[in-house]
């Protein structure tokens, strides 16, 4: 998957002066149909989730395979990739994932990945990138309460109220992010487009299974900074003075029965 | 063009159904939009009485093919909705209709709460709603409407059984996936918790039972599915026990030899004895019933045979048992292919001995019953199929039908590499610099 050898003089999709891929290669659509049937590869268990692709230098051979190492970040669509790379130097003993939906994207992605490994030899060993359809697909990759955070940053808005149900965020999908994010675990969302912030936070606030978090909580959360300057997208919306809208919870525990 | 006209035409097919009383008092057999109840208790046809206004004497309860019907734990409720989105709750005293509730989509599948309060059914979107029955009773309005509990993202939701201890409520869906919900004391909130998912199955589940007896009262959850296999988990934690390639059986290969290996039956329907020492599995194709021993010690599951019915290509499209005798309750049927046809075919039989923890057993005891050894004699098959007598040609087109129909049902269509590349070849990002 990542074993593809990059030559930046040779390769012309790659930046001669930065060794990293260049975008233009990859344009893709800006919006890809989620509730299409799906045509990749999908893992039928988290068991078969196969580490030594995605993180080689970590998990080195098929035999050894380190149990206690789990994913513990997902970046649910990724896009570029962005919010990823930040993440790796902030938490370098994080294992992450990107989850994207578009083919090209998800090359350049792995590509830009590859091409950081080559140029910062022994970073960026903990990011990887994975094709999925994550509305559908979550728990086929992730174990109950596996991860601590997952990101939502700058989904597709889908106005028209009959795509509502294409959104990422919606009250019956957090049921499934729930089951994988582990008690205390904070989803981080941000977007653009006021409708669907307001939105992302009802959805948020009605769930039974997640509380906000605090004025002071958030100060002191350095990857709540990262929303919204890691991501190309949020840059693209800082640029333009755009303002975005953010909903941050916390995973609590259930009801008892 | 032609094809997919084809292919239209075959999912409109819907199979037959059966569900057996948990104490047999009463059979039901579904046949297209066509309900057939009959008492045995009693030993007389059911008459079902819908006060609904639109519903007159000469016409069926149900205006479009029924996909779901079943009985509560207790016996006392029944429902039967599907593609005229109406969900039907009777009581089965009387056979009257308490409730109709309107569904925005068709239903696929109904479940009822083992204490009876509740009725969950899931549509075509792959959402899961729930009625509180005693509420429901009580309002007037014809506008009856369920609460969305749960979704299975944009996948068709096959089944939907409550856990014997009624705990849990366990959903499962064209995309492999069976999904363990915490069902809790007020389910209209919503049901937010997921305990599991039962991960395995490569294609379609297609059905679900629980298999616990005296000595093993903690239930496990048998499924199978269009990956040809049957699958025993352990669903509190979404452990996988053990498969069986129930398609790669010799007996079944022998039946069925020009079938390439690239596609395997599908199974259709699973049954498990009240005992939970066997299981009877339904398979599409396969003419007869297999049966697999179910060991909870061990936590395995084994095939000990086919049974297959003299002089009959006899294929179940849905299966049966009560809680209480030991008898297989097996229905083969399909709605007719043209409307103009006014009868739909369904063949019943019963197959006897169905329990049993020793070997010996199973292979002395159980026996297709002859028409006449049916419970209710054959006032009993002359009710539920629809005419005592049914012609050979007309029985082997409904095997035909029922072939093709129950594949199409679920299977996820499969297109080539090339011809998916062909048909993006007009998009900007597939447009070379």
């Amino acid at each position: 998957m990542l074993e593809q050898e990059c030559n930046a003089n040779a390769n012309p999709t790659f930046s001669k002066s930065t060794g990293l891929p260049r975008k233009r290669f990859y344009r893709a659509r800006a919006h890809s149909n989620p509730l299409s049937d799906s045509h990749f590869p999908i893992p039928i268990a988290p068991s078969e989730v196969d580490y030594t692709i995605h993180y080689p230098q970590i998990f080195p051979t098929c035999g050894e395979v380190q149990d206690s190492k789990k994913i513990e970040f997902a970046d649910i669509g990724c896009g570029f990739g962005g919010l990823l790379i930040g993440l790796s130097i902030l938490f370098p003993e994080t294992l992450m994932i990107g989850m994207e939906l578009r083919d090209k994207v998800t090359e350049y992605v792995k590509e830009r990945i590859l091409a950081l490994r080559t140029t910062n030899p022994g970073q960026y060993q903990n990011v990887s990138v994975v094709r999925t359809n994550s509305m559908k697909y979550i728990p086929n990759f992730f174990r109950k309460g596996q991860l601590k955070k997952m990101f939502f940053l700058f989904p597709d808005p889908h106005f028209k109220e009959k795509n509502h149900r294409r959104r990422v965020i919606s009250l019956q999908l957090l049921d499934e992010y729930a089951y994988v994010l582990a008690v205390g675990g904070i989803i981080y969302t941000i977007t653009d487009v006021e409708e669907l912030g307001e939105w992302m936070k009802s959805c948020l606030e009605r769930h039974p299974l997640f509380e906000a978090l605090s004025a002071a909580e958030l100060q002191d959360d350095p990857v709540v900074k990262l929303l919204s300057t890691a991501t190309e997208e949020g840059q693209k919306v800082a640029r333009n003075g755009g303002q975005t809208y953010q909903a941050v919870y916390r995973r609590i525990s259930g009801y008892q029965q | 063009m032609q094809e997919d006209a084809d292919q239209h035409r075959e999912t409109e097919v819907a199979p037959a159904l059966i569900a057996v009383h948990p104490a047999q008092q009463s059979i039901a057999v579904a046949v297209g939009s066509d309900l057939r109840v009959f008492n045995l208790h009693e030993g007389y046809p059911a008459k079902l009485v819908d006060d609904s206004e639109e519903h007159n004497a000469n016409t069926n309860v149900h205006k479009h093919s029924i996909r779901a019907i079943r009985y509560g734990a207790k016996g006392n409720l029944f429902v039967s909705a599907g593609d005229d989105k109406l969900v039907k709750i009777w009581k089965t005293d009387s056979w009257r209709c308490t409730s109709t509730v309107l569904s925005e989509k068709r239903v696929s599948a109904v479940a009822i709460s083992n204490d009876g309060l509740y009725v969950c059914f899931a549509d075509k979107f792959g959402v899961v709603y729930v009625v509180d029955v005693e509420e429901l009773s009580k309002q007037s309005s014809t506008n009856k409407k369920g609460v969305p509990i749960l979704a299975h993202y944009c996948s068709i939701i096959t089944r939907l059984e409550f856990s014997p201890d009624g705990r849990f409520i366990i959903s499962a869906d064209r995309d492999f996936k069976i999904r363990v919900t915490v069902f809790p004391r007020n389910p209209l909130n919503g049901t937010h918790e997921i305990q599991s998912f039962c991960l395995g199955h490569t294609e379609f589940v297609s059905s679900l039972a629980f298999v616990r007896s005296l000595d093993h009262p903690q239930a496990f959850l048998v499924s199978g599915g269009g990956d040809s296999t049957v699958r025993l988990w352990d669903f509190t934690t979404g452990c996988l026990l053990d498969t069986c390639a129930v398609g790669e059986h010799e007996g079944f290969l022998q039946s069925n030899g020009k079938e390439d290996e690239s596609s395997l039956p599908a199974v259709t329907d699973v049954c498990t004895s009240h005992d939970g020492s066997l299981v009877a599995v339904a398979i599409q194709s396969l003419a007869g019933i297999m049966l697999l021993s179910c060991n909870l010690s061990a936590k395995t599951l084994s095939i000990i045979k086919v049974i297959s019915v003299s002089e009959e290509n006899f294929i179940p499209t849905s299966i049966g048992s009560s809680s209480t005798e030991r008898l297989l309750w097996m229905v083969m049927g399909a709605s007719s292919l043209n409307s103009s046809d006014s009868t739909c075919v369904a063949r019943v039989r019963v197959l006897s001995g169905f329990s049993g923890s020793n070997m010996e057993s199973v292979e002395h005891e159980t026996l297709i019953l002859d028409d006449k050894d049916v419970p209710g004699g054959e006032v009993t098959l002359e009710k539920l199929q629809g005419s005592l007598l049914i012609e050979k040609q007309a029985f082997n087109a409904a095997a035909e039908a029922v072939k093709t129909a129950m594949r199409n049902l679920l299977i996820k269509k499969q297109y080539t590499e090339e011809r998916r590349e062909y048909r993006k070849r007009g998009r900007n990002d597939k447009k070379t610099i």
